[in-house]
């Protein structure tokens, strides 16, 4: 793996958000919007009583927690898909790039996103609710890594779906962390859900961020068994992903699609 | 000395045969037109020999050596440029000419830039937009990319197509300087046969997947009796050059 090649992946991103206003929105006013709408709904509840104790840390630490997810899966998906859209696909994989070298790079890509995010709702959360993202000090830390390394396997999934399917599959970019928002258990616990469908949240690592995040508040006890557990859904996955990736690709590269996709 | 062999070249899609058992090979400091109908195999196979399609069977070597266990080493000597590939156009065009500088791994980016953009006299455009640029200046930016690493071998998917006749001879006229100037093997695929005959050292015919012909231009215009390569071109595509042979 070349850092100059990740260098030229990462920076080829990164000279967009300079003047796009989309991706400047994605990046700080959509998340903006979002803790001021869950900020105003959890300080409501605490005034009426309805929340119970720590309604603000809760609600809100979800939100953030969960805008890093979607922010790490963006990253991925869409760093693919603007190849896509600009029809750059061709100039970059007739390169010397290796395809782990342009997944390493989205992978960058979203720990910049997250690290942009973060900064930006931490300091939002705690001037407008006087909420500390980090008053549960280094505990955060390895569930804000897991998240990102979840958000990277969804991106990668995203990515493999429209590899194989086409461009037209990239509404599952667009959709994917929406649908598997109930099931992460991001406002309410596992148990919250019917019986049925648990064992879908079993399977998700963001269920047991989110689970491990209310058990600090709760607790203040760094919840080991929800870390560990989540990690090794999550190394599951990058072993899984991984190769359903480079099957995708061996097929896209066996089958001629790369230049449907670059066309 | 072939810079390029390709031996017993196959490619299905299923049941379709795209390529079929082509051979042939490209000699180092030439331009080579790769021609033949739409739907001939073209396309399938410069992808082929760029490592975006992998072949049923057959044999690729560039450089001497094969892609599978060299392909870094080989696409670092080897680079590409089409007028239907576009290069971002949301990204200013030095920043394009940078990304790619860095991906390619060339030591004094800002050098390479300036001088070639000095050379296909796009200078002026480095602060603007790519998106802003006119299908000329696109052309001349593609190719300045397709420059950046110094490739010892140059994949250019018709260059001149949708260029006005002024800037299309103003293209070929760089064609001929880079080849010159730079010492780059290229192999060209187009359907503007005039184009293939004054620039080209040599033309392959392929038609439906096979190679049908292979020969310096005028010689192959001599072989079947016709005024120009054009007339040739139609002659392999409709099928008729075999009751000339006969």
């Amino acid at each position: 793996m070349k850092i100059y090649r990740l260098n030229a992946l990462l920076m080829r991103h990164l000279y967009l958000y300079k003047r796009s206003l989309p991706r400047l929105m994605d990046l700080f006013f959509w998340p903006i919007l979002e803790i001021l709408v869950w900020g105003f709904l959890s300080l409501y509840l605490e005034k009426s009583g309805l929340g119970g104790l720590n309604i603000v840390s809760l609600l809100l630490g979800a939100i953030i927690f969960w805008d890093l997810l979607g922010q790490s899966q963006k990253a991925v998906s869409f760093a693919f898909m603007e190849e896509v859209w600009e029809k750059n696909f061709l100039n970059i994989f007739v390169s010397p790039m290796r395809v782990s070298e342009f997944l390493a790079s989205t992978f960058l890509l979203g720990l910049v996103r997250i690290i942009i995010c973060g900064v930006v709702l931490g300091i939002g959360s705690l001037l407008l609710y006087h909420f500390n993202i980090l008053q549960f000090g280094f505990y955060t830390i390895p569930f804000i890594l897991n998240l990102l390394l979840f958000g990277w396997i969804l991106g990668i999934f995203t990515t493999t779906i429209t590899f194989r399917f086409g461009s037209g599959a990239n509404i599952i970019a667009f959709s994917l962390i929406f649908i598997l928002q109930p099931f992460s258990a991001v406002f309410y616990p596992i148990s919250a859900l019917p019986h049925y469908i648990q064992f879908i949240s079993y399977l998700l690592p963001s269920s047991y961020v989110f689970e491990g995040m209310r058990s600090i508040i709760h607790t203040g006890v760094f919840p080991w068994n929800y870390f560990l557990v989540g990690t090794a859904l999550n190394l599951f996955y990058v072993g899984l992903i991984s190769f359903l990736f480079y099957r995708a690709f061996v097929w896209v590269k066996v089958h001629g699609r790369i230049m449907k996709l670059a066309w | 000395m072939a810079i390029l062999e390709v031996k017993n070249l196959v490619k299905k899609f299923g049941d379709f045969t795209a390529v079929d058992n082509l051979s042939f090979d490209v000699e180092e400091g030439t331009i080579t037109g790769l021609l033949g109908p739409n739907g001939a195999g073209k396309t399938t196979t410069i992808q082929m020999l760029l490592d975006l399609i992998i072949p049923t069977s057959g044999t690729i070597k560039l450089f001497g050596k094969d892609m599978k266990n060299n392909r870094e080493e080989i696409l670092n000597k080897v680079n590409f440029s089409s007028p239907y590939v576009a290069l971002p156009g949301n990204l200013k065009v030095w920043e394009n000419l940078y990304t790619f500088g860095r991906l390619y791994g060339i030591k004094n980016i800002q050098s390479k830039i300036d001088e070639l953009t000095e050379y296909f006299n796009i200078k002026e455009f480095l602060p603007k937009l790519t998106s802003s640029l006119s299908t000329g200046q696109l052309t001349r930016l593609n190719l300045a990319k397709s420059l950046l690493n110094d490739p010892a071998l140059l994949f250019l998917d018709e260059p001149t197509a949708s260029l006005d006749p002024d800037i299309a001879d103003r293209t070929r006229s760089l064609l001929k300087k880079i080849q010159k100037d730079k010492k780059v093997t290229i192999l060209y695929t187009t359907h503007n046969m005039a184009e293939v005959e004054e620039i080209c050292d040599r033309a392959i015919f392929i038609h439906q997947g096979k190679l049908k012909d292979d020969g310096v231009p005028a010689e192959l215009v001599k072989k079947y009796g016709r005024d120009d390569l054009n007339d040739v071109f139609l002659m392999i595509a409709r099928g008729e050059t075999e009751k000339v042979e006969s």
